[in-house]
């Protein structure tokens, strides 16, 4: 039985000529990028190139690219190193309910160590509202950080109108753009942030790598000390070839991001289309336009979702049932939550998420084996 | 091309190449996924983990999967100090750790905590008694490197774990970084709580790495998020590097009975210049790693003598490559108590299982044709 793969906002395969590019780097390069003989300064050419086409992808210059092992550290060093650098400024620090758990948790940290943090709701849709952050915002604010697209809905967060309304104020503003990275065009002058997390394993790059882009003026605590390496802001031996891989899926995503975003729009479409024609009940969970092209979140009332991924992956269909970061619990969502509170349609919610091979072949068999899954299991119940 | 400089980096083994590629293209899936992309991935990682602590007698539980040395080290100081911080706030070091160790406890300095930073006698050695005479009621970290990564000193650690063991507040760090493979460590020490391994140096690829963490040892983490590693290290695991990571140590551990040939070939370059005038050997004759050499041309810039040995397609470095874009004077070396003038003049030749003899005699071919004329514009100054 074929299987289909439609979690790709968990992760991503890796591209075959990215995996190529990588392991010629490898053997062809083996140099420790601080090292001043030429394998040394071979390996160096591959991280600054990487550094210029992480910062060209969103409108940065190569100074201001910090890279990292991942969106999680990003975030950490966004959240967690931005607030323990400018605690003499004040303790206050605003987010929203639905942020990856990369940013939340690092937040609750901070509160243990006597930061004070504001967890803006949403509404149904899933969105924050821009006078929301306004209203919460004090004197004493250091750091906004909102994601830009959601993981777990595909909800776009206002993040252009949320950076021009920090302007005017001392607080920096961080954005997660793991999910928009690479499918969106990013410009972080456009947006108006200060810091924004990309990771590379959700574009088909290699995993383990990402990259904090950190405006000139910012001040970061460092997670990792060591080395002379990232500016003295993330020390460690560079990841070379990974960053040789980073490069090469950078280009790749930017190469074919139009036609690939209407194609996830497609799909999406299409998807949603097959639900209704087969009579499927269902909810959308997240916004009908601000969205991400690529991710359908729907509830099916009354049908608990453990057995019903374990059924699609019966029927070789991998999808997830919210963030693949929760470590394999499946709690109720948190994103979930925040939009429609303790509603039953927070306990049968699945996420579908298309990636650049998904075939219009593949939605109409994830639709054919869900109808199936879902009438079988409503016979048993 | 020889290339001698493997405390820096290592070329990964063509076997580990092929591991990392498979597992990239067939187990790409988030383990923490619940399908069986994601399955797979996850029951790979849980091969990787538990060949992994077979090769150290450790619990796979034991294994904390990290981006490589550095945060290893990071994760490991600040947060064993951060956890343990109402049990006091002294911590105990050497004055020859590793950058990503010695930085690591300035910043908790500036963090309010009391750090003893011990000397070292002239082979880079610490004492275990004046370890245990600095102990004190609020003690609650002790780091100590096994291998001294410019010099290649083989610090006392399993001595000092004896003292430690019987001390429960206070937890020992070994940074194993430049050991792993080439001088064998008793992980399941009951004094040894922490230990560093870093994939890159074992020639896995980079970006890889481990923490071991003894069970019932508690640690702050570092990056909060997912909960992986049980979370102590959130993040995305990085299930291709760490199945090559796997296969890396197990090809090492399996070629230890070269050791004695490196050891070999490490004798035959400390031969070659403790009778040579001119040049101060920093390596220690007894108890030094089988595969780091390290010596000094009192005087003579150590560029001149890399660019030199580069022309004629040797690589070795000057110090650490973490800090070797500074110009100053090796802190280790100092620590010995080399004057400045041979602390800033230092070359480390770093040996892998692969270099062969006729690469040492080569190396040492070119320096008896580039040395004297060197060390004759010096004594021409001097004169």
């Amino acid at each position: 039985m074929a299987s289909i793969y439609a979690d790709h906002a968990a992760t991503t395969p890796l591209d075959p000529s990215v995996a190529e590019v990588m392991y010629e780097e490898m053997i062809s390069n083996p140099g420790n990028p601080s090292s001043i003989h030429s394998f040394g300064r071979s390996a160096r050419k591959t991280v600054d190139e990487a550094r210029r086409q992480a910062a060209s992808s969103i409108g940065a210059v190569p100074e201001n690219i910090i890279f990292t092992s991942g969106g999680t550290e990003a975030d950490n060093l966004a959240v967690a190193g931005f607030a323990k650098a400018n605690e003499a400024r004040g303790r206050h620090i605003i987010t929203t309910k639905i942020e990856h758990h990369a940013v939340l948790h690092p937040a609750e940290a901070l509160e243990a160590l006597g930061f004070d943090v504001d967890y803006i709701d949403v509404d149904e849709s899933g969105i924050v509202s821009v006078k929301d952050i306004e209203a919460a915002l004090r004197e004493d604010t250091i750091l906004v950080t909102v994601m830009h697209g959601n993981n777990e809905t595909g909800a776009l967060q206002p993040i252009a109108e949320i950076g021009a309304l920090l302007q005017e104020h001392q607080a920096a503003f961080h954005t997660d753009a793991v999910q928009t990275f690479g499918l969106l065009d990013l410009n972080v002058d456009e947006l108006k942030v200060d810091m924004l997390t990309a990771s590379a394993h959700k574009i088909y790059g290699p995993k383990g790598a990402g990259f904090l882009y950190v405006r000139n003026h910012i001040q970061l605590e460092p997670a990792l000390r060591g080395g002379e390496q990232e500016r003295r802001r993330r020390a460690g031996t560079e990841n070379v070839a990974q960053l040789a891989g980073v490069s090469k899926a950078l280009k790749l995503a930017d190469t074919h991001k139009n036609e690939r975003y209407e194609m996830l729009a497609d799909r999406s479409a299409q998807f949603v289309q097959a639900l209704m024609e087969k009579d499927i009940t269902f909810q959308l969970n997240g916004p009908q336009h601000e969205r991400l092209p690529h991710i359908v979140n729907v509830s099916f009332q009354g049908v608990s979702v453990e057995p019903l991924l374990v059924n699609l992956d019966l029927a070789g269909i991998a999808v997830s049932s919210g963030s693949a970061c929760t470590a394999g619990s499946v709690e109720p969502s948190h994103v979930l939550k925040a939009m429609y509170g303790d509603d039953k349609r927070i306990y049968s919610s699945v996420r579908f998420s298309f990636g650049r091979d998904t075939t219009a072949e593949e939605i109409d068999q994830i639709a054919e084996s869900l109808e199936r899954v879902l009438q079988r299991m409503a016979k048993k119940a | 091309m020889i290339y001698l400089d493997n405390s820096a980096t290592t070329q990964p083994f063509s076997e580990v190449l092929q591991t990392f590629q498979d597992a990239s293209m067939q187990y790409f899936g988030n383990p923490s996924s619940l399908h069986s992309a994601g399955m797979n991935a996850e029951q790979l990682l849980t091969k990787a983990r538990t060949a992994t602590a077979k090769l150290f007698s450790i619990d796979p539980k034991e294994v904390v999967y990290t981006s490589g040395g550095t945060e290893g080290n990071n994760l490991a100081i600040k947060g064993t100090a951060l956890e343990h911080v109402s049990r006091g706030r002294h911590l105990i070091t050497s004055q020859v750790e590793h950058p990503s160790v010695l930085e690591a406890f300035e910043q908790l300095e500036n963090a309010g905590f009391e750090v003893t930073y011990l000397p070292v006698d002239a082979s880079g050695r610490v004492s275990p008694k004046e370890v245990q005479h600095s102990l004190r009621k609020d003690t609650t970290l002790v780091s100590i490197m096994h291998v001294n990564n410019e010099i290649g000193t083989v610090q006392p650690v399993e001595e000092i774990a004896d003292i430690l063991q019987h001390v429960p507040h206070t937890y020992f760090h070994v940074d194993h970084v430049q050991g792993v493979g080439k001088v064998s460590l008793d992980f399941a020490h009951p004094g040894i709580d922490l230990c560093t391994v870093s994939g890159h140096k074992v020639h896995a690829v980079k970006g890889t790495g481990f923490l071991y963490v003894r069970q019932g040892v508690s640690l702050s983490p570092l990056f909060h998020g997912g909960k992986q590693e049980q979370s102590l290290r959130s993040g995305t695991e990085n299930v291709p590097g760490i199945a090559a990571l796997a296969k890396a140590l197990r090809m090492s551990l399996e070629r230890s009975d070269e050791l004695d040939r490196l050891e070999g070939l490490k004798r035959r370059l400390m031969f070659a210049f403790q009778e040579m005038p001119g040049a101060v050997v920093n390596t220690p004759d007894d108890a030094s790693a089988p595969h780091i050499f390290n010596v000094a041309f009192p005087g003579v810039k150590p560029e001149v003598v890399i660019q030199s040995l580069a022309k004629k397609g040797i690589h070795v470095s000057t110090k650490s490559a973490c800090a070797s874009k500074l110009q100053q004077a090796s802190p280790v070396l100092l620590a010995l108590g080399r004057d400045v003038e041979t602390a800033t003049s230092a070359i480390r030749v770093s040996l892998c299982f692969d270099t062969t003899e006729e690469e040492i005699d080569q190396l040492l071919k070119a320096l008896h044709e580039c040395l004297p004329e060197f060390l004759e514009v010096m004594g021409a100054k001097n004169a």
